[in-house]
């Protein structure tokens, strides 16, 4: 059982201040928080060894960590890299939260901000050498306390035991660093991947415990001394301003506090949620819908597959597919369209808040908490360091909380603003849905010809749909000749941008080209593998027509065009063998392939399914095999596989969200259709074994999974899927 | 004043009467293991047992339930060992983000002590109910069977 106290900001808090009272040491490296407001400290004295690992006298050991942990697993991952060097007993790893300063950030983005599928591969080197100086500082500590050289000395499980039989716990040398300022060498030599017994082995997920037993803390599971619950009146059309509002009726709500306007519409605040929400919804309230209420996705459609046919931005010319298309004999052309998609994470959106006169304290789930403090700071008008994030573990996220807006913190922090309590907001699942931070709409225009030997000679791709980055602090860095690269990412056969990789395909003659249609309505937004959830469908399905065109079988045309990809087309062999593709299927049976590099990793699925006459159909089998570098661990790989398929499954059967006048058409489970136990297929997860460092494996497996269902089933039927989600189009996921 | 009876003590609110067991067990009793999901019956986030049986406490008014027994994930472990299911889940690893499990067992729990070692398809029409958005449910299949296994082997009882 878990020894964690149920909320961990507050164990950091007092862990802090205990540090504070005993004069403990921290090594190179500032106070983790504001200490300001935090009650004075009792207890035993702890040593922060490191910016990310703290031993306590009774040796426990806490791991600080300065990645989100929202399923992927990372607390698992960083707890194990430290684990490694350090020689601790695994079993009594503790983990908090790191506070939102700079030693935290992450070295891929440089910012507060868990995201891209990097987490592991930015960690794999500080927190191993975390570790390594630790273990190294307290061998110098047990060396001068027992006056004898270090090689007479060997750690393990959390102890450091003398030739001689003597041991000492790590815990137990604190006092010895602290009474002779001992420091940890600059450098460490770290163990080679062979003496590894730890990492790549699979361990189970380090915060298990609390989530089977109800003790784990979600940003809607806080509580606060005096908080109270607010619920907010939120526009029919998403980006509408409040003109006015009537709250009697609200108001004659026995425990109904206060109604006031904030930026999102009207908040009440109640003294329980169940009141909040009753009072939300006796509301009557004017909106000006500041133009927004004449959109429409058909409209986008129909905008977006006109625009595919003029030319856009040139993201990549290799060849003369323009040249050659004009005058080609035979030139196959497709339109691919993709709606938008909500994330819909379990754990809805929400946020608590108090806000006092010379500073902010916010307890949330999210992934970018350098960003949300940086906004509220602005809202408010402190310095960054007076707004304090006390992180907390979320249910899902899939990218929906790493907000550029920070949407669902500053309402909370407007509504906490001239109370004296903190506010806690929690959206229902309809206003979560209808939240307007969406995968954006896609419409890919695509054109190819086929070599005098059927393989694909050239391919000319245009892609229309809203830039995510454009006009937002990330804007520099992810748009490339105001090309947001992640409208073409998994399109283009280069790298681009920040992105070092391209598709794993070569074909002689390949352009890309990118539309922006105008930002409006809603915010196109990241949602697990972000571009490669419209590029994947879009370049794998037209790969598989020209596969059919040219009589090619689709697997083995994807090994031909990777004949120059020694790592997918070991891959995918790798896959021809373990998904029994060349076994025969029956009638009405069909087989699919997909592979896609993401984030540098190469992966591809394999997947079989059964069709009715009616279109009704089963997805009998997924077989992925990834390509992550050094497999970590294994066990949660296989997990984010398993759930990658599954959201990409849900989303190409089911996913759509719909504007009709404005006003987004789905609102919960019934109109917005989660995929459930008795759809899930079989997922074998196969990991291609490596030694190079590792890469990311969180979002990889949703990309292929799309394309590779639509080519099964045009494998089963011949009918070709190019407008989604398949229920809407003649295939529906059978109940 | 409603007095119900949740994990074995009973429990008087000031809730109006109203109010979803849900929001009086995570508000009024800060018991927060039992999650909301989408207020509508269609999730299982919310699933306690109402007199030994799997119910959906979202939808289900305080009132509704004065004087009966609930019981939260909370006190599935409350003698300090992990009841069969809870153990399951643990060896098979199956939380990801975690916050329909609370659910998820509750559900299981019920399933196994109604039918101590259900199929596939059985674990099918009893779990169909419980959206997991993480895709846990290969996990959640395996982890059932094993509890299944475990209970018939002697060990805690589901
Ligand atoms: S919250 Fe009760 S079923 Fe979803
Ligand atoms: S584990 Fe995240 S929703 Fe089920």
């Amino acid at each position: 059982m878990s020894n964690l106290p149920s909320d961990p900001s507050r164990r950091t808090f007092l862990k802090s201040s205990s540090m504070l009272a005993t004069g403990s040491l921290l090594v190179g490296f500032e106070l983790p928080y504001s200490l300001a407001s935090t009650p004075k400290p009792s207890g035993a004295a702890s040593l922060m060894t490191d910016a990310f690992i703290r031993i306590d006298r009774d040796n426990t050991i806490t791991v600080l960590m300065n990645h989100a942990e929202f399923g992927n697993g990372v607390y698992t991952s960083l707890a194990m890299m430290v684990a490694e060097e350090l020689d601790i007993d695994w079993q009594r790893l503790q983990w908090e939260a790191a506070p939102t300063e700079p030693q935290y950030y992450s070295p891929i983005f440089g910012e507060y901000l868990t995201a891209g599928s990097v987490s592991t591969a930015g960690a794999f080197v500080p927190m191993r050498t975390a570790g390594a100086k630790t273990k190294a500082l307290l061998v110098q500590a047990a060396s001068l306390l027992w006056q004898s050289d270090a090689t007479q000395l060997t750690t393990n499980a959390g102890w450091i035991t003398h030739i001689d039989g003597r041991r000492v716990s790590y815990g137990g040398l604190i006092k010895v660093i602290q009474d002779h300022n001992l420091e940890p060498p600059k450098t460490v030599d770290l163990k080679p991947t062979s003496a590894f017994s730890v990492l790549g082995f699979p361990k189970k997920r380090i915060e298990a415990p609390e989530k089977v037993t109800g003790q784990a803390v979600f940003g809607i599971d806080i509580k606060r001394p005096g908080m109270i619950y607010g619920a907010v009146a939120r526009p029919p059309v998403y980006g509408s301003r409040v003109i006015a509002f009537d709250d009697k009726a609200a108001r004659a709500i026995p425990g109904v506090l206060k109604v006031k306007a904030i930026d999102a519409g009207v908040v009440v605040l109640a003294k329980d949620y169940w009141t909040a929400s009753k009072g939300a919804k006796a509301l009557t309230v004017q909106w000006d819908d500041l133009g927004l209420g004449q959109l429409s996705t058909a409209a986008f459609t129909k905008d977006y597959r006109a625009l595919s046919k003029t030319e856009g931005l040139l993201a990549e010319d290799i060849g003369d597919a323009k040249g050659l298309h004009a005058t080609a004999s035979a030139v196959h052309e497709a339109v691919y369209e993709m709606p938008y998609l909500a994330h819909a994470t379990m754990e809805p959106m929400n946020c608590t808040a108090q806000v006092f006169d010379d500073r902010c304290e916010i307890w949330v789930g999210t992934q970018n908490q350098g960003n949300d403090r940086t906004v509220v700071a602005k809202m408010l008008g402190l310095p960054e360091t007076s707004v304090v994030i006390h992180r907390t573990l979320m249910g899902g996220t899939f990218g929906r909380r790493a907000s550029k807006t920070a949407d669902f913190i500053t309402d909370a922090v407007q509504a906490a603003q001239g109370e004296t309590v903190p506010v806690q907001i929690i959206w229902s699942r309809e206003e979560d849905i209808r939240g307007g931070h969406y995968r954006p709409l896609f419409v890919h225009r695509l054109r190819g010809s086929l070599d005098a030997e059927g393989y694909p000679a050239s391919w000319h791709q245009t892609a229309v749909g809203q830039s995510i980055m454009q006009d937002t602090k990330h804007d520099p860095t992810y748009m490339v000749r105001d090309i947001d690269i992640y409208s073409v990412d998994g399109c283009l056969q280069e790298p681009f941008g920040v992105f070092p990789y391209g598709t794993a395909y070569k074909i002689p003659h390949h352009r890309v080209e990118s539309h922006n249609p105008p930002k409006v309505g809603v915010h196109p937004h990241e949602w697990r593998a972000v571009g490669h959830t419209h590029t994947g469908i879009a370049y794998e399905c037209f790969l598989d027509e020209l596969a059919h065109l040219g009589d090619k079988d689709p697997l083995a045309l994807r090994l031909h065009l990777t004949r120059d990809n020694n790592r997918m087309h070991q891959l995918l062999l790798r896959l021809k063998a373990v998904s029994d593709w060349d076994q025969p299927l029956a009638t009405g049976r069909g087989r699919g392939v997909a592979a896609r590099v993401y984030s540098v990793s190469p992966i591809a699925q394999a997947v079989e399914v059964t069709v009715d006459r009616d279109g009704s159909f089963t997805v009998d089998r997924v077989v992925c095999v990834v390509d992550c570098g050094f497999a970590v661990n294994p066990l949660g790989i296989e997990a984010q596989i398993q759930g990658g398929v599954m959201l990409g499954l849900n989303a190409v059967a089911y996913g759509a969200i719909d504007l009709v006048a404005g006003q987004v058409q789905q609102s919960n489970f019934h109109d917005y259709r989660p995929l459930r136990i008795n759809q899930m297929p079989d997922v074998e997860v196969h990991i291609m074994q490596s030694d190079a460092p590792p890469t990311g494996v969180g979002e990889q497996a949703t990309t292929p999974i799309a394309p590779a269902v639509a080519n099964a089933l045009f494998h089963a039927t011949g009918k070709r899927i190019r407008q989604f989600p398949l229920d809407r189009f003649g295939f529906t996921l059978k109940a | 004043m409603i007095t119900i009876v949740v994990n074995d003590e009973a429990r008087t609110v000031s809730a109006s009467p109203d109010t979803p067991l849900l929001w009086v067990l995570r508000d009024h009793l800060h018991l927060t293991g039992t999650k909301y999901g989408c207020g509508i019956s269609l999730c299982g986030a919310c699933t306690v047992h109402l007199n030994g049986e799997a119910v959906r406490s979202c939808t289900l008014p305080v009132s509704a339930v004065a004087d009966q027994r609930v019981e939260t994930i909370e006190h599935l472990a409350a003698g300090g060992d992990y009841n069969a299911v809870q153990s399951a889940w643990l060896e098979e690893d199956v939380a990801q983000c975690g916050y329909c499990q609370s659910g998820q067992i509750m559900a299981a729990t019920a399933l196994l002590n109604n039918n101590p070692s259900p199929s596939d398809a059985e674990i099918d029409a009893a779990m169909a109910g419980h959206i997991c958005r993480c895709g846990t449910y290969q996990k959640i299949r395996a982890a059932i069977h094993r509890a299944a296994k475990e209970t018939k082997r002697g060990g805690p009882s589901a």
